[in-house]
């Protein structure tokens, strides 16, 4: 050890050496609790200390706080030593109160008069040392006391150049605690002259700075652009003997060139001005040129230099992202450190290059190194340099490589890091479903992903691959026949078990054919899991048993034995007890048809974003791992609330499950939670009829055909209809199911129609309670009785708030259209023309022709003119195809009789159709329902 | 902007220890805990660089002290490690061949170095002579005052 100049403190030194020798923890403890007993006396005592007992004390008080002990005193004497004229016992008091920054008011007030004096100082040593305290505390209280003082300090011609370097760091940090301490006006030229200054560590200092107001003011600082390039421009061209000793191992300027650089990528483009730009790209290419160079040392420090230039560089270049060369040829100077023997190079080059790829230019210039980059993945011995592999392969992955690549992935969680599964199932899972051609390959790697990683197959994943199989017709009888092959595997996931459980429910009839997976095999092989699983899984199960009593009743009774076994104490769970016995009495009450109803095949998910990416992107809030194609798109995604398995057979479940799209209803939905107990068996078989238009859906139109049903949904409410209608008088239930995870406030629905209407429609509504809690459901009931006839269905209007934020209000037209109040009647083929003739005034008939929606559907058509309320004649049109219909309208005021023809012609895709009643408006009005809705 | 920095030795005792953004005692024991373990575990040809929470962790051993840095996303992780060397190389030049000792013995001196290299996170002066050249001026200053 070197003697050190300056002054020891033999005292201090001493004290360091008996702590050094302990031989134990407590020992030390002991020294060290002797020390600040000792250091407490003198501090208390009535013998005054000189500064240097003092200094020695402070600064064995901060050694021990250093060593992790608290200290709660002597603040009071290093503030003392503030003030002391000695040079070394200022220092000193000015590193304790840095270390041990005490928000105590009345010292801070000490503190900063202190600072004031020394900022006052001719001696720059004494400046410095203010300016260094004041970065270290950094407090608002001193953005307030200074901030007038240092940014003079800044500018003035006067001050020296180590002064000015700390007052701009200084300042900076001041900005960052209290933004408005910076002056405008004047000062910001003054402030981007400093890159012109002599002094390169003033410029350096000045530039980072600079960058911080830039990214508050882009506009007022834009002069900065131009000074910023040309100094740059003067390093890059400077050879390593110009700069003396800002020449780092060779590499001129090395800090400040990467900072030039950064302070650019604040703007884009960095400048309009071509002269400006062409220097720029002369910079970029120049570094990249020197990359190319051999080196100028073996040096470590010369090619860390060197590269930390040229990987700012190549920030810049992909932060521009408009120069084709460029971008090609930093991803070509990369693809060389993919193979560098330095761990750092290669890791920074995949981490860069993930940025390359998502830019159109350089997405094919990245592709060339795929080998590369799989080897990495495998080889590399370092699992954060695996990992950017992995992110790199994500990013640069597209339709023309995704299945060697996804391949490639596969083939590596079989043995990757288990810090990195989770991440790359997702991934995989990802890319599997963006790039999917063929979805059997799809449905592949996701029973691959379940079979080599299933611990980390997330929810979100196998919820997934379920939805898609039930969107897709084209890959039910590919996913049933894999997953019973999966199944048989000897040990198998339990996620594997889900996954099959639900789509052999779903599908298995499609494989029951071959006698290898007939429905008593299925079952067997379902139930030969079942006690190897969860509860929640089981639950699953009973439901996919439930099921094959629809699909399969040959093995009913078998199915029945097995609920029988679970009704009782044997299951443990409640959950599953109850979910046995109901559906034992399912199975024995409900007839066929009711059966089929009840279990009828899961419809279509509504197509939204993928829950995996949302569950990817918050795994990894600050890092890049996009995918080029992946960024802004939108895949189909469930609707988290619309469907569940267990549901349809009127169940109220709550089994430990995340809230978050949970596909199989198994936790708290807001429309499967019914407080009222009504509504399940309502909205159970309704869910096909939501369109996904974005995440609004307005059923009104289709209510003209239904009575039942989802009337609209969006993320925050789902309103569900159940009505019945006799004669002129109907009854509405509405059901209002709260989406979100908070209560609705001000929750207030109101009707809304023409005054006119309203004195011809009667509507009673009643009043609901102004909360609707988190995850709730409330019923609202309405009367209705038609007085005449009348042509608007009133809206109801539902506005609330969520969490006290803005007003939300949405409108929605309600199922009471005229023809909610038809009567069906039935006759014979002459007394409908005869009617039909009798109509034929001017006033009484009206026609409209309008054009099929694709594909002409004329099963379709009857269905819905069933649904309409009238009664739809058979035998009575000579021409099979044509649809006749007779009904009458009851209001308070007349029966209307209506009649209806309505001829498709398939060559056309047309429809004619013709109405014919007694009343115009009625007419009119019928027209106006159904025209296009067929 | 560098948030922290960090000095210990391979028995996983802190050296040194100097932050640039506010954090309370706790907080500051937690991450240091934290880092020690988790750098002492890897190996030497591993890589330099981590992700760690939402910064960037760089760090190198020289000796028996590992030398440890948060910067952020933004930062550049090569030039951060030649941030450390230059610390190095001027320890190394005001101690005459550092050693741990000097710095356990010399804590204030370590700081007062640091506070020339670095102020607020960030560099303010790269240039070797001109940070020794103020060092040297701080102790003629002390020397000075023995005299008197």
């Amino acid at each position: 050890m070197a003697p050190v100049r300056g002054d020891g403190m033999r005292g201090l030194a001493v004290f360091i050496s008996d702590i050094r020798n302990c031989k134990s923890k407590e020992a030390e403890i002991k020294r060290i609790n002797k020390e600040l007993a000792n250091i407490r006396s003198k501090f208390k005592g009535d013998k005054t200390l000189d500064g240097y007992q003092k200094k020695k004390y402070v600064c064995k008080l901060l050694f021990i706080f250093l060593l992790g002990h608290d200290i709660d005193f002597g603040q009071m004497e290093a503030v003392n030593l503030l003030s002391s004229n000695k040079y070394s016992e200022k220092q000193i008091g000015y590193l304790f109160i840095s270390v041990l920054v005490n928000t105590n008011s009345d010292l801070i007030k000490l503190i900063i008069q202190s600072i004031k004096n020394d900022l006052q100082s001719r001696n720059p040593i004494h400046v410095n040392l203010a300016l260094q305290c004041i970065a270290n505390i950094g407090s608002r209280d001193m953005a307030e006391a200074f901030s007038t003082e240092i940014p003079k300090l800044l500018v003035s011609g006067d001050t020296m150049d180590v002064v000015k370097q700390s007052a701009a760091l200084c300042l900076l940090r001041l900005y960052r605690t209290c933004p408005d301490i910076i002056p405008g006006g004047e000062w910001t030229t003054r402030i981007i002259h400093l890159l012109n200054d002599q002094h390169m560590g003033v410029v350096t200092a000045a530039t980072s700075l600079i960058d911080a107001l830039v990214k508050k003011n882009p506009d007022e600082y834009k002069g900065c652009v131009s000074l910023a390039v040309s100094r740059l421009s003067r390093i890059v061209t400077a050879s390593y003997t110009d700069l003396q000793d800002y020449t780092y191992y060779f590499v001129p300027a090395p800090w400040l060139s990467v900072k030039l650089l950064r302070l650019l990528q604040n703007y884009n483009p960095p400048t309009e001005d071509p002269g400006v730009r062409g220097r720029l790209n002369e910079c970029l290419e120049t570094i990249l040129n020197k990359a190319q160079e051999p080196p100028k040392s073996k040096k470590v420090q010369h090619s860390n230099a060197k590269n930390a230039v040229l990987f700012e560089a190549i920030n810049l270049i992909i932060h521009n992202d408009s120069e084709a060369n460029l971008l090609v040829r930093a991803c070509n100077q990369l693809g060389q450190f993919l193979s560098n023997r330095e761990t750092n190079l290669r890791y920074l080059a995949l981490e860069s290059m993930c940025h390359l790829a998502t830019s159109e230019f350089s997405h094919e210039a990245v592709k060339k190194h795929q080998e590369v980059v799989i080897l990495s993945m495998k080889m590399e011995k370092d699992v954060s340099v695996r990992q950017q592999a992995v992110d790199l392969l994500y990013a640069m992955c597209d339709r023309t490589n995704a299945e060697e690549i996804v391949q490639e992935m596969l083939n590596y969680l079989e043995t990757a890091d288990y810090s990195i599964r989770e991440e790359m199932v997702l991934k995989v899972a990802i890319l599997a479903e963006k790039y999917a051609t063929d979805f059997t390959w799809y449905v592949d790697v996701i029973l691959n992903l379940i079979r080599i990683a299933g611990d980390y197959v997330s929810e979100e994943v196998w919820y997934r691959v379920i939805q898609i199989v039930i969107n897709r017709e084209e890959v039910q009888g590919y996913a049933a026949k894999t997953v019973f092959e999966a199944l048989q595997a000897p040990a198998c996931h339990e996620n594997m078990v889900k996954v099959g459980g639900y789509i052999l429910g779903e599908f298995g009839n499609l494989i029951a054919g071959d006698s290898r997976s007939a429905p008593m095999v299925q079952f067997k092989l379902l139930h030969s899991k079942y006690h190897l699983c969860s509860s929640m899984t089981r639950a699953l199960l009973l439901s996919t048993y439930i099921k094959f009593i629809n699909l399969f009743p040959e093995i009913r009774s078998t199915i029945q034995d097995v609920f029988r076994q679970h009704s009782n104490l044997r299951s443990a769970d409640a959950e599953l007890q109850q979910r046995a016995s109901e559906y034992l009495q399912l199975s024995i009450v409900a007839s066929t048809d009711v059966l089929a109803t009840v279990l009828e095949e899961m419809p279509s998910f509504p197509e939204r974003e993928s829950s995996i990416l949302a569950v990817l992107k918050k795994k990894k809030p600050g890092r890049v791992p996009e995918n080029a194609e992946i960024r802004d798109n939108k895949s189909p995604v469930p609707n988290a609330h619309n469907n569940a398995h267990a549901a349809q057979t009127n169940h109220t479940v709550s089994l430990n499950s995340t809230a978050s799209s949970d596909l199989l209803g198994l936790s708290t939905p807001p429309a499967n939670q019914s407080q009222t107990g009504t509504l399940i068996d309502v909205l159970g078989d309704i869910y096909s009829a939501t369109n996904g238009t974005g995440n609004v859906i307005n059923n009104a139109k289709k209510f003209v055909f239904k009575n039942n049903g989802v009337l609209f949904e969006n993320d925050l409410l789902q309103i569900g209809v159940k009505s019945e209608f006799r004669q002129n008088l109907g009854r509405l239930g509405l059901y209002y199911g709260n989406k979100t995870q908070t209560a609705l406030q001000n929750f207030v629905p109101t009707l809304q129609w023409s005054a006119e209407d309203a004195l011809k429609l009667n509507v009673q509504i009643k009043a609901v309670e102004p909360t609707l809690e988190a995850g709730a459901q409330i019923q609202q009931l309405l009367t209705a009785e038609c007085i005449d006839n009348y042509s608007e269905a009133p809206s109801i209007v539902i506005s609330f708030r969520v969490n006290g934020g803005a007003p939300q209000k949405i409108t929605v037209l309600l199922p009471l259209t005229i023809n909610k109040f038809f009567e069906p009647t039935e006759m014979n083929a002459e007394s409908f023309f005869a009617r039909w003739k009798n109509l034929g005034g001017e006033q009484q008939r009206a026609q409209r022709v309008f054009k099929a929606q694709q594909p002409l559907d004329l099963p379709g058509a009857r269905n819905k003119l069933m649904g309409f309320g009238m009664q739809l004649l058979e035998g009575v049109d000579p021409n099979p195809d044509n649809m006749v219909c007779a009904g009458i309208i009851h209001t308070q005021a007349h029966k209307v009789g209506c009649l209806l023809r309505l001829e498709p012609n398939k060559q056309a895709q047309m429809f004619r159709l013709t109405i014919r009643s007694s009343l115009e408006n009625v007419t009119q009005e019928m027209c106006n329902l159904l025209v296009d809705q067929f | 902007m560098m948030q922290f920095m960090l000095l210990f030795s391979r028995q996983g005792k802190l050296r040194l220890q100097k932050w640039y953004v506010a954090h309370p005692d706790k907080v500051k024991k937690k991450i240091t805990r934290e880092l020690i373990t988790t750098i002492l575990s890897r190996k030497p040809k591993m890589c330099s660089f981590l992700e760690w929470k939402d910064c960037k962790i760089v760090y190198k051993r020289y000796a028996s002290l590992y030398f440890c840095c948060a910067i952020e996303q933004n930062d550049n992780e090569l030039l951060t490690l030649e941030i450390i060397h230059r610390y190095v190389e001027l320890l190394d030049k005001y101690f005459g061949s550092v050693c741990e000792l000097d710095i356990i013995f010399n804590f204030e001196k370590a700081y007062f170095i640091l506070d020339e290299l670095l102020v607020g996170g960030e560099i303010q002066e790269t240039s070797k002579k001109n940070v020794l050249k103020a060092i040297a001026a701080q102790d003629v200053l002390q020397e000075r005052e023995l005299d008197t």
